[in-house]
């Protein structure tokens, strides 16, 4: 049996029944990932050694007790924005090159808890800059349905290493779609829940007010999973709120055909304009008419401000990035430009180091941001961005009074080339214009894969199509559901499979 | 110069007017720090207080101490400041190595609590109403540590609470300065709020100067004047900045805005950065951290746990307890003796007159601690052992040898305000004289866990007023100097103090020396009338 193309909840219950031990499990993956990774580079580094002994540690757990979290056992790969105790994060950026993470970020202290087996540290636009995860400074992650194709990004590594069967699950984070959009690349599913809901602490920020821990998932059981296991108030972030956690697992796997009777879809014109792919806007429209047959209602609905987004949120997330990113100053730690006769000044210090550390595009976001913030043009750029903010928030909530969730495509193309966006900024920021306006409110949202469309490159080559379902704040279990039933009646996984 | 020319000069320096407003920062006296839960403590081995939030490390958020909120809220209803009940953290952007996160968590548009003043009392004892613009809630930098040509960061200080507090530019002197800021310091140390302590930079002060001419309303070019670390300097840099300012218009030049620093071996103002070279500082809000939202339950629980201010005190000691304002002052410039004498008060209870309570306090109490304290001893040879061999390369510059260290180090709250009084009720009854108290209160500030009674019975000092006893002597006396006596009843008037005096020296000062100014008395009309 091929234990590396199995699903967390298959997995959990071969160990449930001693089938097969965690052990098991992981050798396989890490089988495959020596033979299959030097071809996707989904990885930044694996850490197989870390991996068997947690396995061993979950095998024990599983032996003694019969009642064990979820996750125990199970190999998951990690964005490398996380900060996991005595191991290298980078955030992809050669600014961080030499830093070993002397802390845990709460969502591993809490995967830790679960007994989850850590197996790597996944590529990534750096500092989660980008849509193709391109702008790392290691590497080029293949999207695994296309060699010659990006993942999506910022978290393409994630959603490369869950699509190959590189690991059972990986969480990424999500600041304008970087789970949603590389999930939907690769025809895995993402979750961004309601910001708040999983804790920042010990994630590498870009852009506070914006980024949210995420999953990768095979199917929306295991995401189900993945959250249950990570969400929750933490005393360390004070953006986190005491919300209810749900038991996402046991709602969704409750989840039938019937919740469709009656439920109010609204899928917005703005949505399914200029720039979206015909064949992803005919896959969507597909998904509502079988929704339709399902005796869901279908509503059109108008968020009219959403065309604002992707201007508001290039004012804000690289209006924060600019403050979060100074800390990256060579003085305490990471990497300090040493070279030639020495530095002769502070200031020299800082522009070395910051310029030899920093790609291309965090610098562009960097200047964006500091311009943006400076005396005399805040009012005209940040201020101004976050009244659209205001605005588009007023927009889903204006919404929801009518509609009980929203649906639409996650990207308005499918994978691209490698180097096709690459010289031009704007049309990869436009990448995530159905996915940004979710962070700017807050929501919860999820990527779907719906379907693939042929690969005009490749002769018989497919490529995936997400869908993207938006619920109101804090109603994953909503969102989840309504995934399952078109999950369920897609049946993406049983049909297609990536080329490698 | 001729003396008219002089005198010209002299109306044109007076023609201008200063206008002043001070930041002050001072460090609030919480446990941990404003944003982690890492001791807010001082003198530590260097980067040994820290934990990734207050290093910056990548990830880390911070977390707002409640204490710290608390301890500004107190300060800004202490100095009649509104609270403002929702308030925002921003953030303060620039590059400093001792600046771990590239910006400081700050309150810039909405800080939490604006509008109010402080009443102080000028030199000359004209009260002054000085405005103050907002007080918030802020983090501290760490510190350089140059040593030869290398610098090093020490982030102990990092993230140490600070509140901000902005005066409007209603000071007009150096000296109103020095008013304003001592008021200040007074009412943040009296509420537990801060140490004051402007040595170790625990609270600090800049000085916004400007001059204008007199009776113009439009405010002139101001200089911030920086490094300004106690009230001494504080008046002199203002003095210095203001005559600068002065010579530059009088000479025809302008005041340029600028950054200037203090330094005080030259007793002058140097320009640190221009305007063109000031910081951008790119205030936005912090998003790592929600609103500062403050329940009425939470301030009005702040307010009921402010004690009586200094002001106050000395207000209700002049009015209720009819002390002269100068005892008043010196009892109330301390918290600590304010208590002291209030604690005295209500274990008094009436018995003993509260003027008296004071002199006790001030002319006894405080007196005696200030010549205990002053008793030195030198440094023990053990300690100096110690001291070597702690440190090789001791080079004897150290506080130890050839020093003296305090033999006693007795603090005012030793000596129990119970123990105290039974000491004043003990002469006020007249079971010891007044100059035996002092004696025994001498012992006692020697010795503080001993009580007054104690000190008395143990050295035996309790009062001869038992008149058979007293009559005795004064006899034995009176027998002894028989010339004295008669030249006494001769009409020698001053000689009764002399017979008082030997009395006094047969009881070793014991006697009670009304009851034998009165038996001698009685004894000598007996002797005239007999001759």
């Amino acid at each position: 049996m091929d234990l590396s193309n199995l699903t967390i909840h298959q997995i959990n219950d071969l160990l449930k029944y001693r089938e097969v031990k965690s052990a098991d499990i992981t050798n396989s993956y890490i089988e495959r990932i020596k033979k299959i990774d030097p071809v996707i580079s989904a990885y930044l580094y694996n850490d197989f050694e870390e991996a068997l002994s947690n396995a061993e540690y979950a095998d024990k757990i599983i032996q003694k007790n019969k009642d064990f979290p979820y996750l125990t056992g199970i190999p998951l790969s990690i964005k490398d924005i996380f900060l996991i105790k005595g191991k290298k994060t980078t955030c992809a950026s050669k600014i961080l090159d030499n830093f070993i993470s002397p802390y845990d970020a709460t969502v591993i202290k809490r995967l830790k808890k679960n007994n989850y087996v850590f197996i790597g540290k996944t590529n990534m636009d750096e500092f989660a800059m980008g849509s193709s995860t391109e702008n790392s400074a290691y590497k080029i992650t293949k999207n695994p349905f296309d060699l010659n194709r990006v993942p999506g990004g910022s978290s393409g590594g994630s959603a490369a290493s869950v699509s190959a069967d590189l690991c059972a699950g990986s969480f990424g984070t999500d600041t304008g779609g970087s789970v949603r959009q590389p999930a939907s690349l690769c025809g895995v599913v993402g979750l961004k829940p309601t910001y708040g809901l999983i804790s920042r602490y010990g994630i590498i920020a870009f852009s506070s007010s914006l980024d949210q821990a995420g999953v990768i998932a095979n199917d929306v059981l295991d995401a189900a999973i993945m959250l249950k296991a990570v969400a929750g108030f933490d005393e360390k972030d004070q953006t986190t709120r005491k919300f209810e956690i749900k038991d996402y697992p046991e709602i969704v796997k409750r989840a039938d055909k019937s919740i469709m009777k009656g439920l109010r879809i609204g899928m917005p014109v703005e949505f399914f304009s200029e720039g979206l792919d015909l064949k992803i806007h005919s896959k969507i429209m597909e998904i509502k008419d079988l929704l339709k047959d399902l005796g869901a209602n279908i509503v059109n609905i108008t968020l009219p401000d959403t065309k604002y987004s992707v201007a508001a949120y290039y004012v804000i997330a690289t209006s924060e990035a600019s403050s979060n990113l100074e800390r990256y100053d060579g003085i305490r730690f990471g990497g300090r430009f040493n070279e030639g006769k020495g530095i002769q000044s502070l200031d020299e210090l800082y522009r070395k180091s910051r310029e030899f550390g920093f790609g291309k595009e965090v610098k562009r976001r960097i200047i964006l941001g500091t311009f943006a913030l400076s005396a005399g043009y805040y009012d005209a750029y940040y201020k101004k961005a976050s009244l659209v903010r205001k605005l588009i928030i007023k927009n889903y909530k204006d919404s929801f009074n009518n509609v009980d969730i929203i649906l639409g495509p996650t990207s308005p193309t499918p994978a691209f080339l490698i180097g096709e966006k690459m010289s031009d900024p704007l049309s990869m920021y436009l990448s995530d214009i159905y996915t940004i306006s979710v962070n700017l409110a807050y929501l919860p949202a999820l990527s779907l894969p719906a379907g693939v469309m042929d690969n005009p490159a490749k002769k018989g080559g497919i490529l995936p199509i997400g869908l993207q379902l938006i619920s109101p704040w804090t109603t994953e279990a909503r969102l989840l559901s309504v995934a399952k039933v078109i999950e369920d009646e897609v049946k993406f996984r049983d049909k297609y499979t990536p080329v490698i | 110069m001729n003396n008219n020319n002089y005198n010209d000069f002299q109306d044109a320096r007076h023609s201008f007017e200063a206008v002043i407003g001070l930041e002050v920062h001072s460090q609030l006296l919480t446990k941990t720090k404003m944003f982690c839960s890492c001791q807010n403590i001082f003198g530590k081995e260097p980067n040994s207080m820290v934990c990734p939030v207050c290093l910056g490390l990548p990830g880390a958020l911070p977390v707002i101490n409640l204490e710290g909120v608390r301890l500004a809220v107190k300060a800004a209803l202490a100095l009649n400041i509104g609270i403002n009940k929702k308030s925002l953290f921003a953030r303060k952007n620039y590059f400093y190595p001792d600046l771990p996160k590239g910006y400081q968590i700050s309150q810039y548009l909405d800080p939490v609590s604006s509008n109010g003043y402080l009443t102080v009392k000028m030199d000359g004892a004209a009260e002054k109403r000085i405005r103050i613009n907002r007080l918030h809630i802020e983090e501290d930098a760490g510190k350089l540590i140059h040593i030869g040509n290398r610098s090093y960061v020490d982030l102990n200080r990092a993230g140490t609470p600070l509140v901000e507090i902005v005066s409007e530019p209603d000071i007009s002197s150096a000296s109103e300065a020095v008013s304003y800021l001592k008021a200040l310091r007074e009412i943040l140390v009296y509420l537990g709020v801060s140490d004051g302590n402007m040595e170790e930079g625990s609270f600090r002060c800049d000085a916004n100067v400007s001059i204008r001419r007199k009776g113009d309303s439009k405010l002139g070019t101001r200089a911030e004047v920086k490094n300004v670390n106690s009230f001494k300097f504080v008046e002199k840099a203002i003095k210095y900045e203001i005559e600068r300012q002065i010579d530059i218009v009088l000479s025809g030049g302008k005041v340029v805005q600028e950054t200037r620093l203090y330094d005080s071996k030259e007793n002058i103002t140097r320009s640190m950065r221009g305007k063109e070279e000031a910081h951008d500082y790119r205030y936005f809000e912090e998003p790592d951290l929600p609103p500062l939202i403050l329940s009425e339950e939470f301030i009005s629980e702040i307010k009921n746990s402010i004690i009586e201010l200094p002001e106050a005190k000395r207000y209700r000691y002049v009015a209720e307890y009819k002390l002269t304002e100068y005892d008043a002052e010196v009892l109330t410039q301390d918290k600590d003796i304010a208590h002291y004498f209030e604690d005295l008060i209500k274990e008094n209870n009436g018995r003993v007159e509260i003027k008296k309570l004071a002199n006790w306090v001030i002319n006894d109490l405080l007196f005696g601690l200030k010549v205990i304290t002053s008793i030195t001893k030198p440094v023990p040879e053990d300690v100096i052992r110690k001291a070597v061999s702690e440190d090789e390369g001791w080079t004897g510059n150290s506080k130890v040898i050839g020093n003296f260290v305090p033999q006693y180090e007795t603090k005012l709250t030793d000596v129990g305000a119970r123990n105290f009084l039974e000491l004043i009720l003990e002469v006020e009854t007249g079971n010891i004289n007044k100059n035996t108290g002092n004696t025994v209160l001498l012992e006692m500030l020697k010795n503080p866990n001993k009580k007054a009674g104690e000190v008395i019975k143990e050295n035996n000092l309790a009062q001869v007023s038992d008149d058979k006893g007293i009559e005795d002597i004064v006899k034995q006396v009176l027998d002894e100097n028989q010339k004295e006596l008669a030249d006494l009843i001769g009409g020698k008037d001053k000689l009764f103090g002399f017979f008082v005096g030997e009395a006094m020296k047969k009881t070793k000062g014991k006697a009670n020396p009304k009851k034998v100014n009165e038996i001698l008395k009685n004894l000598i009309e007996e002797k005239k009338k007999v001759s």
